[in-house]
């Protein structure tokens, strides 16, 4: 039996948008910019996939700005946003706990100039409110706070904090990392107060390479690839039409079935979080399993380096990821899990387990089964 | 000015006597191998008592001087221009063009160096080192002959046709691949080992390769940086058989009934067993290991006898004496440390104790592994019949 349980680092494709992404290369392939029909025809893809996400934010058409994913959407949103309103301020607000696609554009503003403030988040994980009120000055000009948490899944009070940043800084724009959040919650910028959204396409069953920036009608961004001029000149750079035509039908499939989708995962991550307790010496982490994004789960393995476990999971075909999946690249403990106060050996034996609407319980069992087996195994070789 | 050959220098074979030209063909057979994988329009020829190098129409210089920079026994390797023969008049041209080419507004010493190949030549030698003296002072005022230490020597070769060259690029010296038989090298992952393949490889050697990993204490992508190291090594020394042995099972029995802070020492002696095996049944003639002494537990001189108690074979280690610092100098030089230093477990990183023995004694460690002796021959055997082969280069 084969168990794909890391969709937050990517997921299937659905085969009903792969289908219409390869028409889109093969059949109705034209450019958007193109004068004839073939462009019309293109940049009606476009058009149409914008209504729909549009559609499912409850924002216009024109806010939507297609990019090249979830670390392009988080670069423009802060890099653009912070050099656009540089003459109102200079302090930045964010979290210890974004990706870093958020994180490191941060590190570059400080470079810059801007002074940057990164706020605590309690042992569950989510940001402390006390902390932002704090932090923010006359002088602040951006606040990013992700959605959901992609190690951790926990959900941030976007809607909260948006509230008391517009009412302390009205001139401060709301910066929101949804890449883990879209497709699985209800967001609605207008009401949440966000002023700038990050969404990426390959979270959401659509290929990889394609995302967007919701940018609130008003919100100053300064564009940061220039060229021909398209999307208005904010991004230029033929647009992906596969891509983003892939994308929207993604979302609107997730988003019709969001009810059930969101049940069926609660239910999965329930019965998983309840296997996973009759392991003796294993912790959930994070928010309670409830509260918490409805396909993640943050779990240390006393005993058992999670690279290890992992390897042995793969054996089986059982996939899931030791802290975030780009942590193949390098080798640090887990910046989020340290803010929320893990001890270093505990990050080093902790996975994440993450969840789409197309795993079953049957694979949850076997997971649970297989885990059961190997844990022993594991720990009796761990090192002394 | 496009360079239209290579002169190839070596120096150690030239002195092998009876045996030299075993040498020269296994370096003409090496440098057609190193330039072989960029294209097949090199042509390489042995002509008395020189190896030349022809390129072809349309090449990259940069490209192909890497790839002779890679071929053990080339000690230096000249660039040479090849004009036709027109006359001492006609070449006097040419001289000055490739002059003004190669060592434009010239204003230092030098002299000319003529060699007859085409003893038919109208002019002997000297002659033309004269006639070609005085052309160059005329036409680079600044510059000067001085026949005793010159700093540039431009050297012309008569053959059917004029070559001509006054450069030297510095080949990786040793000697070719081929001429001193076969080793298996024990590749980790890590630094050393790579480093040590490469030394040995310098010498003539052929190298074959093993590589212990331990899923899932192991990943896959450690597996492939061992792949991707012995790739790298395999530009110098041609084709590496890689064996891929699975140690887990092995590894963790030793856990079960071994003393821990032996385990080390236990498991490379079994490493060195296994690699035996290997190395006998490709008819190597010895084993090579990337162990410099006192560099880590496993690597103390009693650590050293302790592992060579079970080997038969000789065990090369060619960084013995390095610093670590020197090592890595090296692995930057033949270009492996940015692919060994890629952090993934190896085998030897996870069942380290916290505390293992510096100083076992080798009664010990045989009384040790005799708690072994239940299963231990059927895992190795099943090591053994699992290996995989992976074919690098």
């Amino acid at each position: 039996m084969e168990a794909y349980f890391d969709n937050s680092a990517t997921t299937r494709v659905y085969p009903e948008t792969a289908d219409l992404v390869r028409d889109l290369m093969t059949v109705d392939y034209g450019n958007p910019s193109s004068m004839h029909r073939k462009g019309v025809e293109a940049e009606r893809y476009v058009r149409e996939a914008a209504e729909t996400l549009s559609r499912i934010l409850k924002v216009n058409k024109e806010e939507i700005l297609f990019t090249s994913g979830g670390t392009e959407s988080d670069n423009l949103g802060l890099i653009g946003a912070a050099f656009a309103n540089r003459r109102a301020g200079d302090h930045i607000i964010t979290t210890a706990v974004e990706h870093p696609a958020v994180s490191a554009p941060a590190a570059f503003l400080e470079e810059q100039g801007f002074r940057v403030t990164y706020l605590p988040v309690d042992g569950a994980g989510v940001v402390r409110m006390d902390a932002l009120l704090s932090a923010l000055t006359p002088d602040t000009i951006l606040v990013s706070v992700m959605l959901v948490n992609n190690e951790t899944g926990a959900v941030m009070p976007v809607a909260e904090i948006g509230r008391m940043v517009h009412e302390k800084c009205p001139n401060a724009l709301f910066f929101v990392d949804a890449v883990q959040a879209f497709g699985r919650m209800e967001i609605r910028p207008r009401t949440m107060g966000i002023d700038l959204m990050a969404v990426s396409g390959h979270k959401i069953h659509a290929p990889k390479g394609v995302g967007f920036l919701y940018i609130r009608n008003g919100a100053k961004v300064r564009p940061m690839l220039l060229g021909g001029g398209q999307q208005n000149g904010m991004r230029s750079g033929t647009d992906n039409v596969p891509g983003i035509s892939g994308m929207a039908f993604s979302a609107g499939k997730m988003y019709d079935h969001l009810k059930e989708n969101t049940e069926h995962l609660y239910a999965l991550k329930q019965r998983m979080a309840e296997g996973l307790r009759a392991i003796p010496d294993v912790v959930i982490n994070g928010m309670p399993v409830c509260e918490g994004a409805p396909h993640i789960l943050n779990v240390t393995v006393r005993g058992v380096r999670s690279e290890v476990l992992l390897h042995a999971l793969e054996d089986k075909g059982i996939y899931l990821s030791a802290g975030s999946a780009c942590s193949s690249h390098k080798r640090r403990p887990s910046a989020v899990l340290t803010a929320m106060g893990l001890s270093k050996s505990d990050i080093e034996s902790t996975v994440r387990i993450s969840f789409s609407e197309e795993n079953t319980v049957e694979e949850v069992d076997y997971c649970l089964q297989t885990l059961g087996e190997t844990v022993p195994v594991l720990r009796r070789f761990s090192r002394r | 000015m496009k360079v239209h050959a290579y002169l190839i220098k070596y120096a150690e074979i030239a002195i092998k006597g009876k045996n030299r030209y075993l040498f020269e063909d296994a370096l003409v057979r090496e440098i057609r191998r190193s330039l072989g994988r960029l294209s097949d329009g090199y042509t390489v020829e042995k002509e008395q008592g020189r190896i030349y190098v022809y390129c072809p129409e349309e090449y990259e210089e940069e490209e192909t001087r890497e790839a002779l920079s890679k071929v053990f026994g080339i000690v230096e390797f000249c660039p040479v221009c090849i004009y036709e023969d027109r006359g001492i008049d006609g070449t006097g041209e040419d001289v000055l063009s490739y002059m003004q080419d190669f060592h434009p507004g010239y204003s230092g010493s030098f002299k000319v160096h003529t060699r007859r190949a085409k003893k038919s030549y109208p002019l002997t030698s000297m002659e033309v080192n004269a006639f070609l003296g005085e052309k160059i002072l005329d036409a680079f005022p600044e510059s000067h002959v001085d026949v005793h230490e010159p700093e540039l020597v431009l050297r012309l070769e008569i053959r059917d046709k004029i070559y001509i060259y006054s450069q030297s690029c510095k080949g990786p010296g040793g000697m070719p691949i081929g001429t001193s038989g076969k080793a298996m090298v024990l590749l980790s992952g890590g630094i050393d080992s790579p480093v040590a393949a490469y030394m040995i490889a310098k010498r003539g050697v052929t190298i074959d390769a093993v590589y212990f990993h331990a899923p899932p204490y192991t990943s896959d992508r450690a597996r492939q940086k061992v792949v991707d190291l012995a790739a790298i090594v395999a530009q110098y020394c041609g084709k590496i058989r890689l064996h891929v042995v699975n140690f887990t099972d092995i590894q963790l029995y030793i856990y079960d009934q071994c003393p821990h802070d032996e385990l080390t020492i236990i498991m490379r002696r079994y490493m060195m067993r296994i690699a035996e095996h290997f190395a006998a049944e490709r008819r190597c003639l010895g084993l090579v290991t990337g162990e410099s002494i006192g560099q880590v537990a496993s690597q103390t001189m009693q650590s050293l006898a302790a592992t060579d108690d079970v080997c038969t074979m000789p065990v090369y280690r060619p960084v013995i004496g390095m610093d670590k610092q020197e090592i890595v100098e090296l692995a930057r030089k033949i270009g492996t440390f940015d692919t060994s230093i890629l952090p993934y477990e190896d085998c030897c990183t996870i069942f380290v104790a916290k505390h293992p023995v510096t100083k076992p004694s080798i009664k010990t460690i045989r009384h040790s592994e005799t708690r072994l002796a239940e299963k231990i021959d059927s895992l190795v055997e099943e090591a053994i019949r699992t290996t995989e082969i992976v074919e690098v280069g």
